[in-house]
């Protein structure tokens, strides 16, 4: 490793003292900071895979049901009652912070009572129906999904940053600053013992000329 | 047809999306990787929030969604189609899951 290139002096000594103790002191919040982020990836992920799971049972079935309502059907009839534009879904949309990251927070806005549907229901058929209604209730399950996925995308890389910066500390820095801190104590140690020796002598030759 | 009041928008091919459209959500159907990148590129800067889009073209366009991957919107969510779930989505969770923590704790 390479090391510090420091002047073997007090100041440059008590300067990095100082320096390490800021630099052990933010390894310190630094891991704490990572082993929260990973205790609440945790938590995040599993309610993930969670929904994940459930979305994708239900998503299969509304779309079973779709193809069932699809075959029941003609084409024309479907594009038809589809093609209507639907009272636009709404998302009420503020950002949370997640331990410092930001991530969106998203809830669906209830648009209160019965599920509507965009069509009349004299040409079409009732699998077109329960289609539309599995998946409109499927909506406030996806929203969340969205949600909790982006927090786990973003928390990941944030975790992956921090690991790095908390290794970076321990193994370079702080040994670095630690080294170095080593080195000038020695030199000053042998100066000091040099001018000690240098005093001896000199005192030796004094006596023996008297 | 994509007015102001969209926030949430699905991309995919014709079959899956048709649901979306009668639950009220912004439908843009795209056959391919190139398009399916545009349009996500197009409703990014309108703002919409939350993009859903197909496994197989999730698959074809990760670069513009690497792209969004750091900021705070829009997220952009794999969902199956009409064909079932590829495992795309989950690989996803996998990964987010090794990167963070080293090893796979979940699927293991």
């Amino acid at each position: 490793m390479a090391a510090l290139q420091v002047k073997p002096t007090r100041m440059e000594l008590s300067n990095l003292k100082k320096k390490k103790k800021v630099a052990v002191r933010g390894h310190k919040l630094m891991k704490d900071k990572r082993d929260e982020m990973v205790r609440r990836f945790i938590i995040y992920v599993r309610r993930n895979k969670e929904l994940r799971e459930q979305v994708e049972a239900k998503l299969g079935e509304a779309m079973q049901s779709f193809v069932l309502a699809r075959a029941s059907m003609s084409n024309e009839d479907i594009e038809e009652a589809l093609c209507y534009p639907a009272r636009p879904a709404e998302i009420e949309v503020s950002s949370q912070h997640v331990l410092s990251v930001q991530a969106p927070k998203l809830e669906l806005k209830e648009t209160g009572g019965a599920i509507e549907l965009p069509y009349g229901i004299a040409t079409t058929s009732a699998e077109l129906d329960g289609a539309v209604k599995q998946f409109s209730e499927l909506l406030p399950l996806l929203i969340e999904l969205a949600e909790v996925e982006k927090i786990c995308n973003r928390l990941a890389d944030e975790i992956e940053k921090t690991r790095r910066r908390v290794n970076a500390l321990e193994y370079v820095m702080i040994p670095q600053f630690d080294e170095a801190i080593h080195t000038i104590t020695m030199k000053l140690d042998e100066n000091e013992r040099g001018n000690l020796t240098r005093l001896m002598k000199t005192k030796d030759m004094l006596a023996n000329k008297q | 047809m994509a007015n102001d009041k969209h926030e949430i928008a699905m991309i995919g091919d014709r079959d899956s999306i048709l649901l979306a459209k009668a639950a009220g959500l912004a439908v843009f159907p795209e056959a391919d990787g190139d398009g399916a990148s545009k349009r996500i590129h197009r409703l990014a800067r309108e703002g919409v929030k939350v993009i859903f889009i197909t496994e197989p073209l999730f698959a074809q366009c990760g670069e513009a969604i690497e792209q969004y991957k750091q900021e705070s919107f829009p997220a952009i969510i794999p969902i199956p189609d009409s064909h079932g779930s590829t495992g795309v989505a989950m690989a996803q969770i996998k990964s987010n899951v090794e990167k963070a923590i080293g090893a796979d704790i979940l699927f293991s």
